[in-house]
């Protein structure tokens, strides 16, 4: 008898060890170190994708919206799966959508938001990923939240989620 | 493309192997079918022989850089110097779960061929459960990480090519924590067979006593190359920080060191045996725990892979799948331990391995609860803590000192006997004049912590203890040298602890400060183009009491893509001490932060690790 309640309350701690740390997994903790947050990411110029113009990033940012810059590529699975979060960021009149092409073909990314609509206001060029790597990116997709003098707010490294997404809108609306 | 599509086939081919075993196994086992043992050991080699091809086309698509296998495109670049793009096979996720799989399926084979004393039915039980293991970390490969993944259209680069992980003790120090951990799963396998086929005698504790020891050599190494990865590369000026990557590889050490202690108990004397096999148990769920931790990105550490819930879960249930299976067999299978005729004997050998097993489930559970306590309250309460140096010292200091005194009498008793003879007049001599000579030590060097002073008499009296038996026993030379090789480590540590001294400050060039009387002169600076980074290399001359004069010459490289910064530090080496200089730049012009260490027997440290190890590896070659 005393053996059986030893193996119940061994089977109990059990249980309760896995809760928590079943639910301890799904704590958001992605996150970007604190020391980049509110600094001004390293300002740059690129080509467009469909006209071919050099374009400073300072000339895109508007006083009164928050920028957000998206870093995708045509041959990116992750990428089109938060394609339909970024159409509906699109619409939200507080935002500026910026995609930075990274080491794509401009045929295949043209192809891609032909495909899929485009939700940029801008598409820039990066075929050497050089401009990406220099605003502290790892891969793609990334997606950077600035103000309006180029300081990045947040950051989300991987694929946009329903969370993220609800994320930036509030941000937006603030 | 085609090698990747052959390595995810023969995985699959792998998975079905292991299941099929298990069902095979089973009904031979319950008397539906006879087990031919051929059939097994040459399905045995079969899925073996499919891992190995796997692993094998991993390595090629590496090699040959096929940005189509998105495993390769993530962590590798064609710019990558050969022998980084073969070790970046399993310095990723994917692909060090291949390893994992490749040393389950190997070790495996090699219990069976290494167990023909035992009875059949022990052995078929091992495999079953060892299958069951492998079955999940198959599942886990194919539906969760696939290393095989293909991507269209292809890309013309990869994206790996962090400098930090370009390191040779990087490269095989995950392998051989593998093995450890691993290792560990056979002897759990081994212990919950055993419990089931009621095969728990002397006779078993000897063989399993191989394979203990046998992945207590690997972690240990393990360890130790990931401390001398810390130490060299990451220029942090220590060689433990109480990172919770570093603690989860600790805990199953402390497990298996006990194991390591306990099994010769129960090999001896046939007792303890509910407690050998639960401490079996532990440690390789400790092991899994310290992947699920790692893995899930539960922990913020300098080594957490990328996030992803999905894997996390899957370790989790499977975790826990695992622990609860070795409960309800504990459950049905445990017999009660006859209670012994004869009486205790307080002052025999088992009664201080025992005392051991307790001290390292204490150290355990201090380690444990710093690692994980953070992660429970952040659930409970979404505080943020964190756990850091002090808490551990705090709590492992005291109990180190009976600890030491511990080790230093135990190996002297006897097996089953009361031997009051052992602790005699001379040892009592010796205590006094340890005490006499280790107050001189602290006194000369100005230590007034009592608890540091009393640290340091009683693992003097385990050097000293330990050294004697070394010459003057002939029996048991491995555990001496290992009891030896301890004291040595610990004595290093208390000391490189305590007498470490470290100057850190802002210098230009041209720049002398006078630091304990030596005198740190920075000289100047020179700028190097490299391949794919420039090189700032500072020359720093320091000038001791003695006039003796070395030249440091710490390094710091500017990555351009991506861009980088990394301090090299110059470490000077000598058996007294480490002179450790790094530097680094800061915003104003001219001016570096400068960090000089002067670290005293940081070279003990590793020596008695490797003749810890060392100790080890004679042991195993001894057992028959």
């Amino acid at each position: 008898m005393k053996k059986k309640i030893y193996y119940f309350v061994l089977l109990l701690i059990t249980v309760f060890v896995f809760l928590l740390l079943y639910k301890a997994i799904f704590q958001n903790n992605s996150y970007v170190p604190s020391s980049k947050i509110n600094k001004k990411i390293n300002e740059f110029s690129a080509r467009s994708l469909f006209l071919d113009n050099e374009i400073n990033i300072k000339d895109l940012i508007s006083q009164k919206k928050i920028t957000i810059i998206n870093i995708w590529a045509s041959w990116c699975a992750p990428c089109r799966n938060e394609h339909e979060y970024l159409m509906k960021l699109k619409e939200h009149p507080n935002i500026i959508l910026i995609g930075l092409n990274y080491k794509d073909k401009p045929s295949k990314a043209k192809l891609f938001v032909k495909d899929f609509g485009n939700p940029f206001s801008t598409i820039l060029k990066d075929p050497k990923g050089i401009i990406s790597i220099d605003i502290g990116a790892y891969g793609v997709p990334e997606t950077y939240i600035l103000d309006n003098d180029l300081n990045l707010k947040k950051k989300f490294i991987g694929e946009l989620t329903f969370k993220n997404f609800e994320e930036i809108i509030e941000i937006a609306n603030r | 493309m085609l090698i990747s599509q052959i390595g995810n086939y023969s995985l699959i081919l792998g998975l079905i192997l292991s299941i099929y075993l298990i069902i095979y196994l089973f009904l031979g086992i319950y008397g539906f079918t006879k087990n031919n043992l051929n059939n097994i050991y040459s399905i045995l080699f079969l899925q073996l022989f499919s891992v190995l091809i796997s692993f094998f086309s991993l390595i090629y698509s590496f090699v040959v850089s096929d940005f189509t296998n998105e495993t390769v495109y993530n962590n590798s670049h064609t710019t990558k110097p050969l022998f980084y793009k073969i070790s970046g096979t399993w310095g990723n996720h994917e692909g060090s779960l291949l390893l994992w799989l490749l040393v389950l399926t190997l070790f495996i084979f090699l219990f069976l061929i290494y167990s023909k004393k035992q009875p059949k039915n022990y052995r078929l039980n091992t495999i079953v459960f060892q299958q069951i293991i492998i079955s999940g970390f198959f599942l886990f490969v194919l539906f969760t990480s696939n290393p095989f993944n293909y991507l269209f259209p292809k890309p013309t680069e990869g994206l790996g090519l962090n400098p930090i992980l370009q390191d040779p003790a990087l490269a095989i120090h995950p392998p051989i924590l593998y093995l450890g951990y691993v290792g560990s799963s056979i002897i759990f396998s081994a212990s919950l067979s055993a419990l089931v086929s009621k095969n728990i005698n002397s006779s078993w504790a000897h063989h399993i006593k191989k394979w203990v020891l046998l992945s207590w050599i690997f972690l240990t190494f393990g360890i130790m190359l990931g401390s001398i990865w810390a130490y060299y590369e990451l220029g942090w000026g220590g060689f433990w920080f109480w990172d919770p990557v570093e603690n989860v590889s600790l805990m199953p050490w402390f497990c298996l060191t006990a194991l390591l202690h306990s099994i010769s108990v129960l090999e001896k004397r046939l007792i303890l045996k509910s407690w050998t096999l639960i401490l079996s148990i532990a440690t390789f769920s400790l092991s899994m725990s310290g992947t699920f931790l790692v893995r899930s990105g539960i922990l913020n550490s300098v080594h957490t892979f990328a996030n992803d819930p999905e894997r996390g879960v899957f370790i989790l249930i499977f975790l826990f799948i695992l622990i609860l299976i070795s409960i309800l067999i504990f459950f049905f299978f445990e017999t009660d331990e006859k209670i012994l005729e004869n009486k205790i004997y307080w002052l025999s050998k088992e009664t201080f391995i025992l005392i051991n097993n307790w001290f390292m489930v204490f150290f355990l559970s201090v380690v444990l609860i710093g690692t994980t306590y953070p992660i429970f309250l952040e659930v409970l309460t979404s505080d943020k803590i964190s756990v850091g140096p002090p808490f551990y010292q705090k709590l492992l200091i005291p109990f180190l000192i009976p600890f030491l005194f511990f080790m230093a009498v135990g190996p002297n008793l006897k097996w089953i006997k009361n031997d009051f003879k052992k602790i005699n007049i001379k040892k009592f001599f010796l205590l006094i004049f340890i005490c006499f000579i280790a107050s001189l030590f602290t006194e000369k060097l100005n230590i007034n912590n009592l608890f540091i002073i009393i640290l340091i008499f009683s693992s003097f009296y385990l050097f000293v203890s330990s050294l004697s038996d070394l010459i003057y026993k002939k029996k048991n030379f491995s555990q001496n040298i290992s009891h030896f090789a301890f004291s040595i480590l610990i004595l290093s540590i208390i000391f490189n602890g305590i007498l470490s001294k470290e100057f850190s400050g802002n210098m230009r060039v041209g720049d002398e400060i006078d630091f304990n009387s030596n005198i740190i002169e920075f000289q100047k600076i020179e700028t190097f183009d490299k391949e794919n980074y420039k090189s700032i290399i500072g020359t720093f001359k320091i000038e001791d009491r003695k006039k003796k004069i070395i030249l440091l010459k710490p390094e710091i490289r500017v990555y351009n893509q991506p861009n980088i910064l990394t301090s090299e530090a110059d470490i000077k080496t000598s058996f007294y001490e480490d002179k450790f200089l790094v530097f680094s730049i800061l915003n104003q012009d001219n001016i570096f932060n400068v960090r000089y260490q002067v670290k005293p027997f940081m070279i003990w440290i590793w020596i008695s690790t490797f003749l810890l190890i060392f100790g080890g590896l004679i042991r195993f070659t001894k057992i028959k």
